[in-house]
């Protein structure tokens, strides 16, 4: 069994939010990546003792880089060091980009509903980017959950791809503070039902976030009467941020 | 934690290898079956978490992707979402991976 472990460059790091960075590997071979899919990345200590996380893929359409955008869990083991320590010109240990479920096809013309809880974002902005790079048909809607104005992710290039012509539709919910003249509150399952493709347009649903909010929502997806193999779901284990 | 580097152990791959997958640590106790690609991608040539699998105590079908992982335990577990049994245990012996995988009764595994 060969290794399926490489070594990356790190080539670009860039804040999105004060307590995020996205950070872009370079390969030495060319690479190729499904929109949705994750790295695992092996960090080891200097007495030998290793720790794996995965991070999903952020970008699309690689030729040999990729980006990751990675959350600081305060007490996290991996993610500050990340966040906060690590620097062009490092290098880092990969497996993949590896996954095969929770992965849009662009030769499903069905519409799309994304929803993203947080962090949760991530996989499914690398859908958006390989949705808008293709110039695909199909409709796509994101609905996503965060915290406070200053958390969402990728913000600019949501706001110049949701005011384009490229299928793109961005609604935000959110949860602790909001945009004047925007309302706050959790997502529930009267805003949701306001905020998404209808059960009759059969969307492929995508749901990210953490183990809570995937649950909740897609519980009432459900219960709405979206067919439960049209909804694919990750979770992110801990604090990813529902918002 | 300070001292991380990218580059692999003295030990080679696998050596002292914790925490597989894991919500950096803390947080929820169990993950999903997306998080078994990357072990299960040193062992198979096609993706595996799409694969469908009867759960052999209830009979529930579902995606590895689906199910739920648990990683702080010797070998990852996967277990059902509807019964909680074991499907799938895997763990590394030294250059080898130890996959059980007596949960399911069978695993539908599509071929593209």
């Amino acid at each position: 069994m060969s290794s399926a472990w490489h070594i990356v460059d790190v080539v670009a790091v860039q804040e999105e939010t004060a307590t995020a960075r996205t950070i872009g590997l370079r390969f030495p071979l060319p690479v190729r990546s499904l929109p949705g899919q994750h790295l695992d990345l092996r960090l080891t200590a200097p007495d030998g003792y290793q720790a794996v996380r995965s991070y999903s893929v952020a970008s699309a359409s690689p030729p040999d880089t990729l980006e990751i955008t990675v959350e600081e869990l305060p007490d996290g083991e991996v993610s500050p060091y990340l966040v906060r320590k690590l620097a062009v010109g490092d290098q880092l240990e990969v497996r993949g980009p590896v996954g095969g479920w929770f992965v849009w096809r662009p030769e499903d013309a069905s519409p799309v509903q994304l929803i993203a809880g947080g962090s949760g974002v991530v996989p499914l902005m690398a859908m958006v980017r390989a949705h808008d790079q293709a110039r695909h048909p199909a409709p796509f809607r994101l609905l996503y959950s965060v915290r406070d104005p200053e958390s969402v992710y990728y913000r600019q290039e949501l706001e110049s791809l949701a005011g384009s012509s490229s299928g793109l539709a961005v609604d935000y919910v959110y949860t602790r503070r909001a945009p004047a003249g925007r309302p706050v509150g959790r997502l529930d399952a009267r805003i949701l039902a306001s905020s998404v493709f209808g059960p009759e347009a059969d969307p492929a649903v995508f749901i990210c976030g953490a183990t809570g909010f995937v649950e909740t929502v897609s519980g009432w997806l459900v219960d709405s009467g979206y067919p439960p193999e049209r909804i694919k779901t990750e979770r992110y284990g801990g604090m990813g941020g529902t918002g | 934690m300070n001292g991380w580097t990218g580059r692999p152990a003295p030990g080679g791959p696998g050596a002292g290898e914790r925490g597989t997958g894991g919500p950096d640590g803390l947080g929820e106790d169990y993950l999903d079956g997306n998080a078994l690609a990357g072990p299960l991608s040193e062992v198979f040539l096609i993706d595996m978490t799409s694969a469908r699998g009867r759960c052999d105590s209830c009979g529930a079908v579902s995606a590895i992707a689906e199910a739920r992982l648990y990683v702080n335990a010797p070998a990852m577990v996967l277990r059902c979402p509807s019964c909680s049994g074991v499907l799938l245990r895997v763990r590394r012996d030294g250059g080898q991976a130890v996959l059980d995988l007596r949960g399911f009764s069978y695993l539908t595994i599509d071929l593209g």
